[in-house]
């Protein structure tokens, strides 16, 4: 094989890696920027062809809840985003349990489909990631 | 004096150590990530119960419907909207942020 296809052909390879990228929410929407950053570096990963799934532990939860209205605020809501994901292919969104107990949310008041997972099951899918980047 | 607490209690401290130094009388207004804590099921919600007896609890209408929670603010804490927030901060003497 001469060099030009060797090198042809490990650049094919390197465009072909399909690396598992977890984002991981912890934040509550508004208060800080971090939930809208992180949604929006989710929706440039897309444009990737990765594994990717989301997280959402601790505060991250608040971020799902249905029902926001931000008018007063005269800021985006921008929880209807979550449901646009699926048609970009991403569609694991895991919610720790443990953390929407603790903050008396019921899994039917989230405004997308989600797999609740408990803590454990959380840290299990981590362990599994090439990649976690947490916002 | 009016407190002013303006993060989630699963982030910060800064509504514990408020209520700790509130005294009898004092009016605490809960702002931005602060409203959860005035939610059902939040686990802080039995100490906002409690300073209910002892402090006027407010928590900001415009933040708790950004987040979807206005219906499940817990009994006893009053809404108030922009205006409400201004007239706070011009009727008491002071007024300290726990941020």
């Amino acid at each position: 094989m001469s060099q030009v296809a060797e090198e042809t052909e490990s650049e094919a390879a390197a465009e072909a890696v399909v690396k598992k990228f977890m984002f991981v929410s912890r934040k509550a929407p508004y208060g800080t920027i971090y939930a809208l950053e992180g949604l929006e570096v989710v929706l440039i990963s897309a444009a990737f062809n990765q594994d990717v799934s989301l997280a959402f532990l601790d505060d991250g939860v608040y971020a799902l809840l249905k029902g926001q209205q931000t008018k007063a605020l005269e800021v985006k809501n921008f929880s209807p985003t979550y449901r646009a994901l699926e048609g970009y292919d991403i569609e694991k969104l895991y919610v720790e349990r443990e953390s929407l107990a603790a903050r008396g949310i019921r899994e039917d008041q989230l405004i997308v489909p989600v797999q609740v997972v408990d803590a454990k099951e959380m840290a299990a899918l981590m362990e599994q990631q090439d990649v976690i980047i947490g916002f | 004096m009016l407190h002013i607490v303006n993060k989630s209690p699963y982030e910060k401290s800064s509504l514990t150590s408020c209520l700790a130094h509130a005294s009898k009388g004092s009016a605490l207004l809960l702002i931005e990530d602060a409203v959860y804590a005035a939610t059902k099921g939040n686990s802080a919600e039995a100490d906002i119960r409690r300073a209910t007896q002892e402090l006027t609890v407010y928590a900001l209408g415009p933040d708790l419907e950004a987040r979807g929670v206005r219906a499940s603010i817990v009994d006893g804490v009053k809404v108030v909207d922009y205006g409400g927030f201004v007239d706070l901060v011009a009727e008491h003497r002071t007024n300290q942020s726990w941020l």
